[in-house]
C-alpha cells in the first residue's frame, strides 16, 4: 500500500510503484477527471498539480510521488466552478468536446499562480497542451480575463 | 408525420431518463430534484416537467460542435419554451429503433446536425406548442385561436388568464400530435439567431463529465488490443503463457484474424502485458508498400487516360491546347489521422440475452447494429448508452472499436469490459484522410482571361473503401466536393473539366473533418492564385472576375476582404493571402496575414474567415466552429502527415504526428454573412479556407509556391 495525498484526502493505493500517477488516479482511486491522451507527455490532458507544480501525470510514477500534495481537476475548487480559471472558461465558453479541458484548466491555473499577468508570449510558452477542437483562441482570452479578474 | 401522431398518444413517461435509456449526465438532468419527477412527453421531442423544466431530446451526437445546443434551440424556438428551463438529453438508439426511428437519423457527420434535422425538429416543437395551447383552451373552454404562447406560458389573450407549460403538459400529452403545424417565419425567431450559452459547458470544467473512457461499472475488467501493424496482415502466432502471470492479467484473446486482446483488472495492466506479449504477424502482401511507392502510383494517375468525371463544361483540353499561354502545376496532400483527444474506446457487457454498450459514437444507430452483429443477437437485444465524444471529426462514424469491445465481452460473458485503444493503436489504425495529388492545368488568352481549366485529381476514394454502394457508375462523387455544379464558384470559366483517377491503396480511409474540401480547396485556390500572379492581376480582382456568375461566393469573399481591410497596407513584413470555397451547403472565404522571418519561420498573425451558412442558429457557436476548423486545418497545413513504410503507418503518437498548439494559433475573426433562405453546415465548411489562404500569403511573403503539404518539410527561407 502506498499513501497518496490527493485534493487534501489521503488515499491508500495497492498498485505497482511503477504505475503512472495518471492511471493510479483513474483506475485505482476512481477519479476520472484527469484524462489519458497520449501517455508520452505530449498532450497535457493528464495535467495535475504536484505540490503546486503543473505535472503531466502520465510520466510520474506512483513510487516517486512520496509525500507530495496532488491536486486534480476535481480538487481545483470546492464546487468545480469557482476557481477564477473555471469562471473565465464558463464566461468565454471555452470547451468544445471538453476532453482536454481538465488539463488546460490545470495548466492555466498553474500559470496564473506563478505569473498573475501573463503576456501572449507567456501563454504560448506555458500552455503547450493539445486541443484538437481548436479552443486555443478562447483559452488565451479566458486566461487574460482570469488574470484581470484578480486573485488566482 | 403519421408515425409521430401515434407516438404522441403515449402520454406520461415514468421518467424520461429511464424510458429513453438515457443516463445521469449533468447536462441531461438538472441538479434540482424537479427533473427526477414525472415529466410528460408532449410530442416526441420534448418532455415537460411540472416545474416547466423542458427536456429536449437529441438524436445526433455532441462531439464539441454544439449541435446539442443548436438543436435544442430549434425545438425550443417553435415550442416557445423558456430557454432558462431547457435541458437536453440523448434519445437512445434502442428507443429510436423500437419506435421505428421516430427521431430520425442519428448519424452525426457531414455538418448535417442541424441542416438535415431542421424540418422535423421544427415541426416537433411547433406541434408540442399547439398541443399545449389546445390543452389550455379546453381547460378554459375557449377557442384555441384566442391563445398565445411565450416563455413556457399559454395566455388567453382576451381574459389575460395564464397557465404554465408545466401545468398543461400532462393533459397536452394525451392529445393527438398535429401532423403539419405552421412554423414561425425567420422574422419571428427569438432564440434562433441568438448566441445563447451552450447547455453542456459546466460539467466540462470540473472533470465531472463522464466520457465513455471514464465509465466505471461493478466488476468491470479492462482490455487493450493489438492489431496487425500492416493493414491486411494477420496473426500468425502468439504466446499467451508468457504474460499470464503478469499483474492483473485475466485473459489473452484472439478477436479476429488480425486482432489480439489482453483483458486485465486495470487497463494499464492490460496495456503493459500486451506490450510484453510475443506476437508473430503474417504481414501479408502489403508489407512492401511505402509512401514512395504510393506517391508513384498516384503520380501515374495524373496523366492516366481513364478518369471519372465530376464536372464538365465545354471542352477544357481543347481550350487549353489552343490557348495563348498554358499554366500547369502539380499538388499533393498526405494521409491524415483524426487524432481525437479521447482515443477510441467502448465498454461492453454481454449476458447471452443482451449486450449493453457504453460508447462515444457519431452514429448511434450503427453502433447498435454493429453490437448486435458482433454479439450474434437481435437488434432488440442491444442497449446503447451514448456518451459525449472526446472529439469525433469523422473517426467515430466508424464502429470498429464497438465491434471489438463486443467481441471481447462475448468471450468474457457477464462482466463489463472496457476496451481502450492506446494512442499508438489509435494513430496506426485509423480511417485516414485520403492521400491525393492533383494536376492543375489552365489556358489563358492574350488578355489573361482563363479560357479553360482542367483539374485532375489522382488518389484514394473514401466511398470505394467504406460505402461502395454509393458510387455512381464507378465514380466517387464525394471526391469532387466543392467542385461540382452548384458548388464550384468559378462558373465564368468557359471550359472546365474536373476528373478523378481513382488510385486506391491498402490503407483504410475515411471521412476526416471537411473530407475532400480540404485537399480540393488547396489545389484549386492555390492554383487560382498562381493564375492571378501569371496574369499580373490582384488575387481578389482576379477572383471577382471569375466569380461573376456566382453571387453567393462573391459576396462572402467580399465580406471577408472588407473585414480584413484588403488593399490597405499591413505592417512591414506581413503579407496577405485569400481564398474562397464552397462545401457542406455553406459559402466560405478567408484572408490570412502571415510573416516569414529571414530564417524561414512562419507566423500566422491573423485570420478573417467569413461564412454564409444561410441561417445562423447560434452565432457564438458558429464562431467557435470557425476558430476550431482553422486549428484543425492549420494542423494539417503546418505539421501533420501519416507516412507508410513496410506497409504500416510510421507515426505513432503526438511526438511524430505533430499538431497545432497555442503558439501556432492566429487570432481568428469570424464574419457571419447569413444571407438567409437556406440551412448550411457549420462544423466543416470553413476548414476548406484554412490552408489555401495561408499558402497564398506565404507566396506573397516569399515568392515560394508550396504545392506539397505539410509545410514543415518546406524551407521557407527567401531564395
Amino acid at each position: 500500500m502506498i499513501s497518496l495525498d490527493i485534493n487534501g484526502h489521503v488515499h491508500q493505493v495497492d498498485a505497482d510503484p511503477t504505475t503512472p500517477l495518471l492511471w493510479v488516479l483513474r483506475e485505482w482511486v476512481g477519479m476520472t477527471g484527469t484524462k489519458y491522451g497520449c501517455g508520452v507527455a505530449q498532450c497535457g490532458a493528464c495535467s495535475v498539480h504536484v505540490d503546486g507544480v503543473v505535472t503531466r501525470s502520465c510520466q510520474l510514477q506512483l513510487g516517486d510521488v512520496g509525500t507530495a500534495k496532488i491536486t486534480t481537476i476535481e480538487g481545483l475548487s470546492p464546487d468545480g466552478l469557482s476557481h477564477p480559471v473555471q469562471k473565465a472558461w464558463l464566461d468565454f465558453e471555452v470547451p468544445q468536446c471538453g476532453y482536454c479541458q481538465s488539463g488546460q484548466i490545470m495548466a492555466a491555473a498553474a500559470l496564473l499562480k506563478e505569473n498573475p499577468r501573463p503576456t501572449d508570449a507567456d501563454i504560448d510558452a506555458a500552455i503547450t497542451n493539445i486541443c484538437r477542437c481548436g479552443t486555443y483562441p478562447r483559452i488565451r482570452a479566458a486566461i487574460h480575463a482570469a488574470a484581470q479578474g484578480g486573485k488566482v | 408525420m403519421g408515425k409521430i401522431s401515434r407516438l404522441g398518444r403515449r402520454g406520461f413517461l415514468a421518467s424520461v431518463s429511464a424510458a429513453a435509456g438515457g443516463f445521469s449526465l449533468g447536462w441531461t438532468i438538472p441538479t434540482a430534484a424537479s427533473a427526477q419527477t414525472t415529466g410528460a412527453e408532449v410530442g416526441i421531442w420534448a418532455v415537460i416537467h411540472p416545474d416547466d423544466t423542458t427536456v429536449i431530446r437529441i438524436a445526433r451526437s455532441e462531439m464539441g460542435q454544439g449541435t446539442l445546443t443548436g438543436l435544442a434551440q430549434m425545438v425550443a424556438e417553435e415550442l416557445d419554451a423558456d430557454w432558462s428551463k431547457v435541458k437536453a438529453e440523448y434519445i437512445s438508439p434502442e428507443a429510436n429503433f423500437s419506435r421505428n426511428r421516430a427521431w430520425g437519423d442519428m448519424s452525426t457527420g457531414g455538418s448535417r446536425g442541424i441542416r438535415a434535422s431542421v424540418p422535423y425538429v421544427q415541426k416537433g416543437g411547433a406541434a408540442a406548442r399547439l398541443m399545449l395551447i389546445e390543452a389550455a383552451a379546453k381547460q378554459w373552454g375557449v377557442p384555441a385561436a384566442e391563445c398565445a404562447t411565450a416563455d413556457s406560458v399559454v395566455t388567453h389573450t382576451p381574459s389575460g388568464r395564464k397557465l404554465r407549460y408545466g401545468e398543461l403538459a400532462a393533459a397536452a400529452a394525451q392529445l393527438p400530435v398535429p401532423a403539419d403545424p405552421p412554423l414561425k417565419t425567420p422574422a419571428q425567431w427569438k432564440l434562433v439567431g441568438k448566441g445563447v450559452k451552450r447547455l453542456d459547458t459546466v460539467e466540462k470544467l470540473s472533470g465531472k463529465l463522464v466520457y465513455a473512457i471514464d465509465v466505471q461499472l461493478p466488476d468491470m475488467l479492462n482490455a487493450a488490443v493489438a492489431q496487425c501493424p500492416v493493414f491486411g496482415g494477420t496473426v500468425k502466432s502468439f504466446d499467451a503463457d508468457k504474460i499470464k502471470s503478469m499483474p492483473g492479467v485475466r485473459h489473452v484473446l484472439k478477436l479476429d484474424d488480425s486482432t489480439l486482446a489482453v483483458v486485465a483488472d486495470k487497463w494499464f495492466q492490460a496495456k503493459t502485458a500486451l506490450a510484453a506479449l510475443p506476437i508473430v504477424w503474417d504481414e501479408g502482401a502489403n508489407a512492401h508498400v511505402n509512401s514512395k511507392s504510393i506517391n508513384a502510383f498516384l503520380a501515374e494517375g495524373l496523366d492516366a487516360k481513364e478518369a471519372g468525371v465530376g464536372h464538365k463544361v465545354g471542352d477544357a483540353p481543347a481550350a487549353i491546347a489552343g490557348a495563348a499561354k498554358k499554366i500547369e502545376a502539380t499538388y499533393a496532400t498526405p494521409f491524415l489521422n483524426h487524432a481525437t483527444m479521447e482515443p477510441m474506446n467502448c465498454t461492453a457487457k454481454f449476458t447471452g440475452e443482451q449486450v449493453e454498450i457504453w460508447v462515444g459514437t457519431q452514429n448511434g444507430d450503427a453502433a447498435l447494429a454493429v453490437a448486435a452483429e458482433a454479439a450474434g443477437l437481435k437488434l432488440s437485444q442491444v442497449k446503447v448508452n451514448k456518451h459525449h465524444l472526446g472529439g469525433g471529426f469523422g473517426r467515430r462514424g466508424q464502429q470498429d472499436y464497438v465491434r471489438q469491445a463486443v467481441q471481447i465481452a462475448k468471450q468474457v460473458p457477464g462482466r463489463p469490459i472496457k476496451l481502450i485503444w492506446s494512442r499508438e493503436e489509435d494513430m496506426q489504425h485509423g480511417f485516414y484522410r485520403p492521400i491525393t495529388q492533383a494536376k492543375m492545368t489552365a489556358g489563358l488568352d492574350a488578355q489573361g482571361n482563363v479560357t479553360g481549366l482542367h483539374m485532375r485529381i489522382s488518389g484514394q476514394s473514401i466511398l470505394a473503401y467504406l460505402l461502395p454502394s454509393r458510387m455512381e457508375n464507378g465514380v466517387d462523387m464525394v471526391q469532387f466536393q466543392g467542385l461540382i455544379p452548384g458548388e464550384f464558384g468559378y462558373m465564368a470559366i468557359p471550359n472546365l473539366l474536373v476528373d478523378h483517377a481513382m488510385r486506391n491503396t491498402h490503407v483504410p480511409v475515411g471521412f476526416w473533418r471537411g473530407v475532400n474540401v480540404n485537399q480540393n480547396a488547396v489545389y484549386l485556390e492555390c492554383f487560382i492564385d498562381e493564375l492571378a500572379h501569371a496574369t499580373g492581376k490582384d488575387p481578389l480582382e482576379f477572383r471577382r472576375t471569375l466569380l461573376a456568375k456566382n453571387p453567393k461566393q462573391l459576396a462572402v469573399l467580399n465580406a471577408a476582404c472588407a473585414k480584413a481591410d484588403y488593399g490597405k497596407p499591413l505592417p512591414a513584413g506581413v503579407f496577405r493571402g485569400i481564398c474562397q470555397y464552397t462545401g457542406f451547403g455553406s459559402y466560405t472565404a478567408s484572408v490570412a496575414e502571415v510573416s516569414v522571418s529571414a530564417k524561414g519561420e512562419l507566423k500566422v498573425h491573423r485570420i478573417v474567415a467569413a461564412t454564409d451558412c444561410g441561417y445562423a442558429v447560434n452565432p457564438d457557436q458558429i464562431a467557435a466552429q470557425v476558430e476550431g476548423s482553422f486549428a484543425y486545418g492549420l494542423s494539417a497545413a503546418l505539421y501533420s502527415e501519416n507516412t507508410i513504410e513496410n506497409g504500416r503507418v510510421v507515426e505513432s503518437n503526438f511526438d511524430t504526428y505533430e499538431v497545432a498548439r497555442m503558439a501556432d494559433m492566429p487570432k481568428v475573426e469570424t464574419v457571419i454573412v447569413a444571407s438567409g433562405g437556406f440551412w448550411g453546415g457549420v462544423g466543416e465548411p470553413t476548414i476548406a479556407v484554412a490552408a489555401p489562404a495561408v499558402l497564398n500569403a506565404i507566396f506573397a511573403a516569399t515568392g515560394k509556391r508550396v504545392r506539397s503539404l505539410p509545410l514543415k518539410h518546406v524551407d521557407l527561407k527567401k531564395a
